[in-house]
């Protein structure tokens, strides 16, 4: 998305052709990128909807921010789906938020901004199992032919309330096993040792060779 | 070199000057014994600032301003302080050292409360005026500046409500120095008596970018006990003129003291706020806003002293620094021998926004006892790149980003001005100043 504290050395990212690689952070998400934090900032003084509709009205022409009332709407609308307590739209923007509340915003902000592609990044991490159920109910309402996700995650946990369409499994920076639902199931049950021995890989993190 | 500060003002001058305003005599003798007491005192020396090539010897000091009948009169620039929907019950418009505007709403004036312009109060409340002022805060001998400040007093506010006596609606005063080389000797004093409460704010405007002024502000703030004092400012001279505001506290048992400060001047400024916790279990929190521009340079020191036991002082400085402007934050909790159980908390933070902005943030416990508790914060530093990445994820502009920021950084301040209006303008002031 273009963290400032990441450098791209090699490689291409497209989207619809556009030179992803070539655009400021605020491009990118204007093209349709959505990224959900790991680990995101917190911001004293700017409230949870100030912010929301200052991203959505970036997306819009000048002269045709949404309405005061429907944003309302909308924002009361996502809350209540995400069982999410209204005050946190004014509450300032992560400030003081739990690891749970800060991970329902994240969605929150996926729900309201309806990305084309969307990349979840460890979303499922420190989740407990009813803010887990949330968090995959709010994707799954997203989800149409218009919408693609990139779910990454240590763990099938997730999987249990999102039935992906593609499984990949990354060994050392690379794709090194793909296939459907099925494998993800496999995983859980056999963990990652058959892939490894079937591949010859022993230590599984980037920078190793086979 | 030090520029030579002889003023053109005498005691015949001054004499005069009180007497053509009818002020009692103990005013006028004050006056006279203040001029004397100047000569032989010294500037006062702001930690880390010099300000001995600034100006406060260019101004005029007697300058009238016309009334007004209506408040649709007032110029638009004065009008944005004011809900003009509203009926502006409260209100004290100075124009220059005049009064152009004062009302009162009558439930108040039944119950005894006071709210009017300095000069009135000196002939129609004399004895308790003179109760408060120059007493319990300042001294007139602390420095040259509010020996001086007594002198050539040419302006202010009274404010006094009896005890028991709830002020619930805001009590506004627009001090609007329409003359460019005006200067402002404004003498506030608000009083809250036992088991009192009100909100004051203020709001001073001045437009001199070309010609030279002078202010010099002494305002005392006296919460007897169990009172409550929400003191809010939005301080606005323009670049003409160099500012020293003394905003003094003192609190009494069980009383509070609030200051939201937004201090916005274009010009140099040297701002104290002392607040000192005399009773046991009194409490205070110093809120003050800044953004520097241009090559203005500023002084700020916040200090609260604590006195009483279980006594609270918290102080919270947020400064934006922009251009080539210099600021200094002196954020100061003492802890007198005998206040147990007190505790001092301290928050300075400042933002830069380029390369030529200075700004310092100096954090200061002084601690006389043991058995307390303390805590101080402060950073100087740059927008963090982290936060304009995780707003700008999100599709919004970089410029927008750092907007939100800023605001966010101030909002301490800007959202706790009790009158919308005035903090819809503290809000204009800052967009403004930064970009």
């Amino acid at each position: 998305m273009g963290h400032p504290q990441y450098e791209v050395t090699q490689g291409q990212v497209l989207l619809d052709g556009e030179d992803v690689l070539e655009m400021e952070v605020d491009e990118r998400a204007q093209a349709g990128l959505f990224l959900a934090m790991q680990y995101p900032s917190e911001i004293s003084g700017v409230t949870t909807s100030d912010f929301l509709r200052s991203s959505i009205n970036s997306r819009r022409e000048e002269g045709d921010e949404i309405s005061l009332m429907k944003f309302i709407k909308e924002m009361d609308e996502a809350l209540d789906y995400l069982e999410i307590d209204k005050n946190m739209a004014q509450r300032y923007l992560n400030e003081g938020f739990s690891g749970g509340e800060k991970k329902r915003n994240e969605i929150l902000q996926l729900m309201m901004l309806q990305p084309e592609i969307a990349i979840l990044d460890e979303i499922d991490s420190g989740l407990d199992i009813d803010a887990l159920k949330v968090v995959s109910k709010g994707i799954n309402k997203l989800r149409n032919d218009n919408f693609g996700c990139l779910i990454i995650t240590h763990y099938q946990r997730l999987l249990d309330y999102i039935t992906p369409d593609q499984v990949h499994v990354m060994m050392q920076g690379r794709v090194v096993k793909s296939g459907g639902p099925e494998l993800a199931q496999r995983l859980e049950a056999e963990g990652y040792d058959w892939i490894k021995q079937e591949l010859g890989i022993e230590d599984e993190t980037v920078g190793q060779n086979a | 070199m030090t520029v030579e500060t002889k003023l053109p003002y005498d005691q015949e001058y001054i004499r005069s000057f009180s007497e053509n305003q009818n002020e009692p005599n103990w005013m006028t003798d004050l006056r006279i014994q203040s001029l004397q007491l100047a000569d032989n005192l010294e500037m006062p020396k702001p930690d880390k600032t010099s300000i001995k090539r600034w100006n406060f010897h260019d101004f005029k000091h007697d300058v009238e301003g016309g009334e007004i009948s209506s408040l649709e009169e007032l110029p638009e620039d004065i009008q944005v302080f004011l809900d003009m929907k509203a009926k502006n019950e409260n209100l004290l418009i100075q124009r220059n050292q005049s009064v152009a505007y004062q009302s009162i709403a009558s439930h108040l004036e039944e119950q005894g409360v006071i709210f009017t312009d300095i000069e009135s109060a000196l002939r129609d409340h004399s004895e308790l005026v003179q109760r408060y002022y120059m007493k319990d805060a300042v001294q007139i001998d602390e420095h040259k500046l509010t020996a001086l400040h007594t002198a050539l007093m040419n302006g202010g506010s009274f404010v006094y409500v009896p005890k028991n006596v709830q002020v619930e609606e805001p009590l506004q005063a627009i001090f609007w120095q329409e003359d460019p080389e005006a200067a402002s000797f404004n003498h506030v004093i608000v009083v809250a008596e036992e088991n009192s409460s009100l909100t004051y704010v203020e709001n001073y405007v001045s437009s001199n970018t070309e010609e030279h002024a002078v202010a010099n502000i002494v305002t005392e703030v006296i919460a007897h006990d169990n009172a409550k004092i929400n003191f809010g400012s939005v301080d606005n001279f323009a670049s003409g003129t160099t500012v020293y505001v003394n905003r003094r506290g003192v609190a009494y048992r069980d009383a509070h003291i609030e200051w939201n400060l937004g201090q916005m001047n274009d010009g140099n400024t040297v701002s104290e706020n002392i607040t000192n916790l005399i009773g046991d279990n009194s409490y205070s929190y110093a809120k003050t806003v800044s953004v520097g521009r241009g090559n203005q340079s500023q002084n700020y020191t916040a200090n609260i002293k604590h006195y009483g036991k279980q006594s609270e002082g918290f102080i919270l400085q947020h400064g934006v620094m922009k251009d080539d402007a210099s600021s200094i934050f002196n954020g100061i909790g003492k802890i007198e021998h005998g206040a147990t159980k007190s505790n001092a908390e301290q928050e300075s933070r400042v933002l830069m926004l380029s390369k030529g902005a200075r700004g310092d943030a100096n954090p200061i416990l002084l601690i006389d006892e043991d058995d307390v508790t303390a805590g101080h914060a402060a950073s100087v530093g740059r927008v963090d790149p982290i936060q304009l990445y995780y707003l700008m994820s999100r599709g919004i502009s970089q410029q927008e980003a750092e907007r939100l920021i800023i605001h966010g950084f101030l909002a301490p301040v800007v959202k706790e001005i009790p009158i919308e209006a005035v903090q819809n303008q503290l809000t204009e002031v800052i967009e403004r100043k930064v970009y």
